[in-house]
């Protein structure tokens, strides 16, 4: 069997982060009660006419630009024909000739090395409605619409097929997801279906230039399941390759439950599009002044981030890496350094217990319950030895859980540090006469008691002895140290 | 150029018309009358001039991101042919 090589593709698709729909003021929250965020304009009543959200075209240059795109001035929007009972128009208004952002590039890093990615386009669009299939499966079963969704603003970024790998494929997944929420053009969660990606796949023998035919991935939900289609739709591929058949290039759709690609039932003219001018928008012309403008306020990316945390920080790499992956955490551990906490500790903190507490809790990193205040405060708390590494983990854990100032916990639990080395001495003296064995063994040169010895210390303290205070003091008067 | 009775077809299938025989051939008739019309005007020289997308001498028409009431669902409702509680209940689609 001869090697193959994978190529893939993205589609990405992310609901932009503004308050109203692209072309009317109705709200895009999610969660609303079914069709109570609808007017004429996205229900696509007879004589309306749509108007362009400033905040999505915004959005939709600051992430063109971003991407090294260039920007089509005049960009027009048009009107993609299709009929589907989610799009109540018969159209969808999108872009095709002249869309915002055209030939860009990525810089996408994997495994250290930096590989540039072309972007094909970037456009902007408006979401389809919701489709709910009710479970019964009868010839005469219905389906329900929600049209809250038709109308938020739509965010699509092409990128040319220079994807090789399935870890490259995540790599970009990731960090596109991460580039858009940076610039804060969307929340891109994806279990909220603000960010859904399309991927194209196909395969040639290594050593060949010409690209294979293409295939389409659809309803790719989680970064996993665009692995786990990637994977399987690869393997198919090549397996028709090898016993002589031919790829068909075709829109597939993703089956989680069977985890495989299905052949969409292809009607001939399903793309057949028929794109023309939108006539109810008018173009949108760009002034390099407008442009250069937007440019120099495009807020500091994830790239400039992780290096200034590693130079102006002093964070390892690792650290770096981690924190600035995610960009909620990113920002909490610049406003928690902001407020004075030393930006290493500030870390420890983060990459331990708040990341261990998260994943305990199944929580995403974005829905952290403390505030860059109340960690700033605990680690003051500790600096000052007014409460001890222990007890600030159990302050730590209740912040996370009830939102409460760490002052106030310490307070409510009467936490307080013992470094008074006259009141710990005589905790020590009457720990060491209570353990003579162990007393004994220690100042015969065996280390192991010391922390027997010490917990017994912290036992009769109540927790609050200042550890590091009680390990001198034992060795002091044991060994004479 | 002339269209075939068949990419007249095609043509109302994607537009979702059903045209009988008689009709198609009429249309088909029509429509080519209509692109011989065009073939005059493409004898005009237009190669200096940039493709008309917008008739409307204007640009830039933006929106305060701002939200606005929206519809009670009784209202948004009022049209659909069928509903199920505050949904639009359609003929069963798959994909």
């Amino acid at each position: 069997m001869a090697d193959y090589e994978l190529i893939v593709g993205f589609e990405v698709h992310a609901e932009l982060a503004t308050a109203t729909k692209i072309f009317c003021g109705c709200s895009t929250e999610p969660g609303a009660p079914a069709n109570t965020h609808t007017c004429p304009v996205c229900l696509g009543l007879p004589g309306v006419l749509p108007v362009l959200n400033g905040a999505a075209l915004e959005h939709a240059v600051r992430v063109a630009l971003a991407c090294h795109c260039g920007i089509s001035s005049p960009s027009i929007f048009e009107r993609k024909n299709y009929y589907y009972p989610d799009l109540p128009k018969n159209y969808q208004v999108s872009q095709k000739r002249a869309p915002f952002g055209v030939d860009g590039w990525f810089d996408l890093e994997v495994d250290g090395t930096v590989k540039r990615i072309s972007i094909v386009d970037i456009h902007l669009e408006e979401d389809a409605g919701k489709l709910v299939h009710p479970e019964e499966r009868s010839a005469a079963g219905y389906s329900l619409v929600d049209f809250n969704r038709a109308g938020v603003p739509l965010l699509e970024v092409v990128s040319g097929p220079d994807l090789r790998s399935v870890a490259e494929a995540e790599a970009y997944m990731t960090a596109m997801r991460r580039l858009l929420q940076y610039l804060g053009a969307s929340d891109a969660r994806m279990e909220l279906g603000q960010i859904r990606f399309e991927a194209n796949i196909s395969v040639r023998p290594v050593g060949t230039e010409t690209l294979g035919k293409r295939v389409e991935i659809k309803n790719l939900n989680s970064f996993r399941t665009v692995t786990r289609a990637i994977e399987y739709e690869m393997a198919r591929q090549i397996d028709l390759y090898e016993r002589g058949g031919a790829v068909a290039q075709e829109t597939r759709l993703w089956d989680d439950a069977r985890g495989e690609t299905q052949a969409m039932r292809s009607k001939e003219e399903s793309h057949d599009y028929r794109y023309f001018p939108e006539p109810d928008l008018v173009p949108m012309v760009f002034t390099d002044a407008y442009l250069a403008d937007l440019a120099a306020k495009l807020p500091e990316l994830p790239a400039a981030r992780r290096t200034r945390f590693i130079e102006a920080f002093g964070l390892p790499e690792y650290d770096a890496a981690i924190l600035t992956g995610e960009k909620t955490i990113a920002d909490f551990v610049d406003a928690a350094v902001a407020l004075g906490a030393n930006p290493k500790t500030v870390s420890n903190w983060i990459m331990g217990e708040a990341l261990r507490l998260l994943n305990e809790k199944g929580l995403a990193p974005d829905a952290l319950p403390i505030t860059p205040r109340a960690l700033a405060d605990l680690i003051a708390l500790v600096d000052d030895g007014k409460i001890n590494a222990n007890q600030a983990k159990q302050v730590f854990a209740e912040m996370f859980d009830s939102g409460a100032a760490p002052e106030e916990i310490v307070k409510a639990r009467g936490f307080a540090q013992i470094s008074d080395v006259s009141a710990l001495a005589a905790i020590v003296d009457a720990v060491v006469a209570a353990n003579p064995d162990a007393a004994a063994k220690y100042t015969a040169g065996d280390d192991k008691p010391l922390g027997f010895l010490v917990g017994q210390v912290m036992k009769q303290s109540r927790g609050q002895a200042n550890a590091p205070v009680v390990n001198a003091l034992i060795r002091k008067k044991l060994r004479g140290e | 150029m002339a269209l075939s009775r068949e990419e007249i077809a095609h043509v109302a299938l994607l537009s979702r018309l059903h045209f009988t025989e008689e009709e198609l051939a009429r249309f088909t008739e029509q429509m080519n009358d209509i692109l011989l019309h065009f073939e005059t005007l493409q004898e005009a020289d237009t190669s200096a001039i940039a493709a008309t997308t917008h008739v409307v001498p204007m640009v830039n028409v933006l929106r305060d991101d701002v939200p606005c009431p929206s519809l009670p669902p009784d209202t948004a409702l009022a049209n659909a042919p069928e509903r199920v509680d505050d949904l639009f209940k359609v003929p069963r689609v798959v994909e």
